[in-house]
């Protein structure tokens, strides 16, 4: 079953989003060419118009390139790839603080948070 | 491209189109969309050709929609209409013969797609597969314009998927443009480029879904439902 979309957000950027994570965990590979417009769309139960845009959007961004008669791919740039990596983390980042800041945490209570959940961590595993 | 210039229908002394002008472009899927009794199908009826208005003109493609537009339109109805003594292939067989823009090919994938048995009479199947046979015969035909009256309306949610991929699978929107009327707003928005709200007979508003969702951060059946309390 299609995974559901986010209401407030127009498809074609959500779509962008799963398929730079699907990057960035590794199960698209370097070079590796993404499915076509229309599998995609019919995975994701969505317009093969909307597949499209994101492509073109994703294609802007340097992330994947297309080749004439032979579909689309992920480049094999790595900078680009390490630009996408770096972006992903901030945003994250940021969503994170506004978050905790909007509920008055100030930013020593983040970090040592961080911290301590991380060594936590550290030692249950 | 489809267009209507002031157009009203009236059934006796039933308004069911009041003065409606509207574009909507090629290669796209549009959906109609609007509350029972809003106009919905009377609006894709004029398109069809298979009703006339009582003012104002229907163009597609810059002809006048009458019986004759059916060489460029493929209209599904939301009721049954084939012959229930056919076996799921004799259906296909009957509309091959009808059509001459009929892909006997495209129909047999589809068949297989949606699982089908063809030996099967129309009168003996669920209600789903006729629902899936309705789709297979609809799509089948290499018209630019596909039309379809609640193709979701009354089925369960495995039909429902079976068929919007089906949708997705075997329109081609490099040729084809597609108008769907529907409630089941929730899945059928990630296959809308844009959408009318039409209430009483009247056009509310025709947006892009991805403006909605962008500009007023509402999800289609939220923004419907906003529109119509104004």
């Amino acid at each position: 079953m299609a995974q559901p979309f986010n209401p407030s957000v127009p498809i074609y950027l959500q779509l962008c989003e799963r398929i730079k994570n699907r990057i960035i965990r590794g199960e698209i590979g370097i070079g590796e060419r993404l499915p076509s417009v229309r599998e995609l769309a019919i995975d994701a139960a969505v317009n093969p118009n909307t597949v499209q845009r994101a492509y073109r959007e994703l294609e802007e961004t340097g992330i994947v390139e297309k080749k004439r008669g032979q579909g689309t791919f992920v480049t094999e740039k790595p900078a680009v790839l390490q630009r996408m990596r770096e972006e992903l983390k901030t945003s994250h980042i940021k969503l994170f603080v506004s978050e905790m800041r909007e509920m008055g945490y100030s930013e020593r209570e983040m970090l040592d948070g961080l911290k301590d959940f991380l060594t936590d961590k550290e030692e249950k595993e | 491209m489809i267009q209507l210039e002031g157009v009203s229908k009236r059934y006796l002394t039933k308004k069911a189109l009041k003065d409606v002008s509207l574009q909507i472009e090629p290669g796209q899927i549009t959906g109609l969309i609007g509350s029972n009794g809003s106009g919905k199908s009377t609006t894709l009826k004029l398109i069809a050709g298979l009703l006339r208005p009582t003012h104002g003109t229907v163009l597609i493609d810059g002809e006048t929609a009458n019986r004759r537009i059916c060489r460029k339109v493929a209209y599904l109805s939301e009721l049954d209409s084939y012959y229930s003594f056919l076996t799921v292939l004799e259906t296909v067989d009957f509309y091959a013969r009808t059509f001459s823009d009929f892909n006997r090919v495209k129909a047999e994938e589809m068949l297989d797609f949606m699982k089908l048995d063809r030996m099967q009479k129309v009168k003996h199947l669920s209600k789903g597969n006729r629902g899936r046979l309705k789709i297979v015969v609809t799509l089948a035909r290499e018209v630019p314009f596909l039309l379809m009256d609640e193709p979701l309306s009354g089925l369960d949610p495995m039909v429902r998927s079976s068929i919007i991929k089906g949708l997705i699978s075997f329109v081609d929107l490099e040729k084809q443009t597609v108008i769907i009327t529907t409630h089941e707003l929730q899945e059928i928005e990630p296959l809308l480029d844009s959408v009318i709200l039409i209430k009483n007979g009247v056009i509310l508003d025709q947006k892009r879904v991805e403006a909605i969702r962008r500009n007023e951060k509402l999800s289609l059946s939220d923004w419907m439902v906003e529109k119509y309390g104004e």
